[in-house]
């Protein structure tokens, strides 16, 4: 599935191992929670990049204090309307200051974007390459932000208060 | 009231460009129904029975005179000719046009004003008191609260995709007119040790078909800690909430099942970790961003007048059916010489929560003349002219009775809630409508009306319980079995700071003997009351069996 990463589509190095199916040799893998819990000693032997797929109930806190083991951890929407994953990507962020990729998989649509985007996603695996045509768009059409979040967006109060403070 | 600096009005716009390219993408055929679904219920937009319904948010039910003129030409020139006041102080059109959605969305950005998640699993419209900075029972005017919610609340880009609906509701008064306890949040104002203001915090009430009345998680939060105190609540819920059964997804079933006292437990647990993740106390309420919206509130230039107003006084002796709308449909002021009125959108007979095109330019320039160019919408489904002299009341009387809304009935037993029902709604399984029509033709005498007092009847067409049936005085539920409507009755909820569910009285009742039912209720009631008691008093003291001796009687 094509994948952007920071606004722009690239190409995907790592592969998603299903859980019972062999590790390949070398190369960026990414592996479930339950392989992670039962064979970190084997993974963290593997000398290859290693990344984590969370499911929509699996909390990044299961792994906070292992974040610097993996360099992306991907969170899963099984479908659009479960949005566990927005708060789990803002605590990825901004309460275990985890710096690696956060990737969206699953049902990652086109007006999902810039909620993705503002809660600390920088990788999303979208359906198609038309999604990659639309991702500046979707992330830019709405400019205004009410919120602190996890991306660097000014809130308005911070710009009101630039604003005023000047008159 | 409030008005939007170029931020609000730039994302409002935004918003119509936005949605004017997904219903392009879905006349275009490029989107399914299927995916255009999610998108338009992000706007308001529902597929109901027969067309397309369209809610339009109005901020805590706090109009002006030019938006209320708009959303009369949208109902003439978009819809036939006429809006329904909801529950949640917003206004509904029943019949508009898909491709016309991004032209009325256009409409009414260009008042200040959407249908940004009006409906969805996310944040809906905040309400509050309809009295509020007019109360004279008022700690502080929640409105600046609501604004302030509603800012935060808009897009909110972790909390859009709740495992369902979710309603805030704040009030700024002890006498509890904005049903706190029965929303997914409810704050009260309160006062500190110091004397300061905050709030108390109510999580988990709600109707539907498991109705609970909210415990409080916090006795006094400052006000600065407003919003971290809520995303901490929100995201404790957006984690747990539970996404495997629609009817067990809002808060109150989350609240239920780990109990109010572990659900605290990890909300103030969560709030600690918010605030130290926050940079710069980011969340923290700016002094000068709160004067700045409180500013957008300050009382309009009033006069001084004197409390007492013969001139007002000599109309009601000379006018019995002005005193008679006078007693029932005015509050009481916190400012000498002014009176608040409430508008009745409840004729007899008439569609509660309707008002015609012409109705609301006719309240659009009554505003302007009398109060101040503001209209409040009511949950009861009722319109208040919020700021009107005592001398300026009788004049104002006559209009209204002119445009059919000066019905003497707050509170009494025709000032019926109901949801649209199964005239208009996918969901129902009963009509709402024509009960409450009965019932308001039943009870038509006013005379018998005053007599009987306060009495909150409220009606759903199901369970889903949008007429507030658990909270009603009586409260009646539309039920279907084998193709007929059947009609459920519970006695005793109620909505205030006494809130509490309404008791089942027995087995349901055909469409055909339900006002009877509801007549046996209410003469059971004259017969027992002592000294003056309103319904729900002799309710309270006497209890559900002497009603349901009466209704079941002949069984």
């Amino acid at each position: 599935m094509p994948l952007i990463r920071d606004g722009a589509p690239v190409d995907d190095p790592w592969v998603t191992v299903d859980d019972g199916t062999q590790l390949p040799m070398d190369g960026p893998a990414m592996v479930s929670l339950e392989r992670w819990q039962a064979h970190r000693d084997e993974l963290l032997g593997r000398n290859a990049p290693l990344g984590i797929r969370l499911k929509s109930d699996q909390s990044p806190a299961l792994i906070a204090d292992d974040l610097d083991r993996f360099a992306v951890v991907a969170l899963e929407f099984p479908v659009f309307r479960d949005g566990r994953a927005y708060s789990h990507a803002r605590l990825l962020r901004e309460r275990y200051g985890y710096r690696g990729e956060v990737r969206a998989v699953g049902e990652v649509l086109r007006d999902q974007f810039l909620f993705m985007v503002r809660c600390g996603f920088d990788a999303l695996e979208v359906r198609d390459e038309k999604a990659v045509e639309q991702w500046r768009e979707a992330v830019s059409e709405i400019s205004v932000v009410y919120q602190p979040a996890a991306d660097s967006a000014t809130p308005v109060w911070a710009l009101r208060r630039r604003r005023y403070a000047a008159e | 009231m409030y008005r939007y600096d170029e931020y609000d009005q730039t994302l409002v716009d935004e918003r119509v460009r936005q949605f004017r390219g997904q219903v392009a993408r879905r006349l275009a055929g490029e989107l399914t129904e299927d995916e255009f679904k999610p998108l338009r219920l992000m706007n308001g937009l529902y597929l109901q029975l027969h067309a397309y319904m369209l809610r339009v948010a109005i901020p805590y039910g706090l109009l002006s005179a030019v938006q209320m003129r708009k959303l009369a030409h949208i109902a003439r020139r978009y819809d036939r000719g006429y809006g329904h006041f909801t529950t949640r102080q917003n206004i509904q059109y029943n019949w508009p046009r898909l491709e016309d959605t991004p032209d009325i969305l256009a409409e009414l950005a260009r008042v200040e004003m959407h249908a940004i998640q009006t409906s969805g699993n996310s944040f809906r419209n905040t309400t509050t008191d309809q009295y509020a900075g007019v109360a004279a029972d008022e700690i502080e005017d929640p409105r600046v609260y609501c604004e302030i919610i509603r800012q935060w609340s808009t897009l909110h880009p972790e909390f859009s995709f709740l495992p369902r609906k979710f309603k805030i509701a704040v009030t700024g008064a002890p006498n509890d007119r904005a049903a706190v306890r029965l929303h997914d949040i409810g704050l009260i104002m309160r006062r500190g040790d110091a004397g300061e203001t905050g709030f108390e915090v109510i999580v988990g009430g709600g109707q539907g078909r498991t109705p609970f009345v909210g415990p409080t998680i916090r006795e006094f939060l400052p006000k600065k800690h407003l919003l971290s105190y809520l995303e901490a609540i929100m995201r404790v819920y957006n984690q747990l909430g539970r996404r495997d059964n629609l009817f067990k997804a809002r808060i109150k079933i989350l609240v239920h099942e780990v109990g109010a006292e572990k659900f605290t437990a990890m909300v103030e647990e969560e709030w600690q970790n918010i605030k130290r993740d926050i940079k710069d106390g980011a969340l923290d309420l700016p002094a000068e961003e709160v004067e700045r919206i409180r500013a957008h509130f300050a009382p309009p230039p009033y006069e001084t007048l004197a409390a007492a107003q013969p001139a007002f006084e000599e109309k009601k002796r000379a006018d019995g059916a002005f005193a008679t709308w006078a007693d029932t449909n005015l509050a009481a002021h916190k400012v000498p010489g002014y009176a608040i009125v409430n508008l009745s959108l409840k004729p007899v007979g008439g569609i509660p929560g309707d008002a015609t095109a012409d109705q609301m330019d006719a309240v659009a320039d009554l505003a302007e003349h009398y109060s101040f160019g503001e209209i409040r919408v009511t949950h009861e489904q009722n319109l208040v002219l919020a700021d009107v002299r005592r001398t300026d009341l009788h004049a104002l009387w006559r209009k209204l009775r002119d445009i059919g809304l000066a019905t003497p009935n707050l509170g009494l037993v025709s000032d019926i809630i109901a949801c649209p029902g199964l005239d208009y709604c996918g969901l129902a399984n009963a009509r709402s409508i024509p009960v409450a029509q009965r019932i308001g033709n039943r009870f038509a005498d006013l005379k018998r009306q005053h007599d009987i007092g306060e009495l909150k009847i409220k009606i759903s067409g199901c369970i889903n319980a949008c007429g507030h049936h658990h909270v009603g005085h009586i409260g009646i539920l539309g039920l279907e079995r084998k193709g007929e409507e059947y009609y459920q009755i519970t006695l005793g909820g109620s909505a205030d700071q006494d809130a509490a569910i309404g008791k089942i009285v027995g087995p349901a009742f055909s469409s055909e003997d339900v006002v009877d039912a509801v007549e046996t209720v209410v003469n059971t009631y004259v017969e027992l009351r002592q000294n003056g008691e309103r319904f729900i008093d002799t309710y309270r003291r006497v209890g559900k069996e002497p009603f349901k001796e009466r209704l079941y009687a002949a069984d």
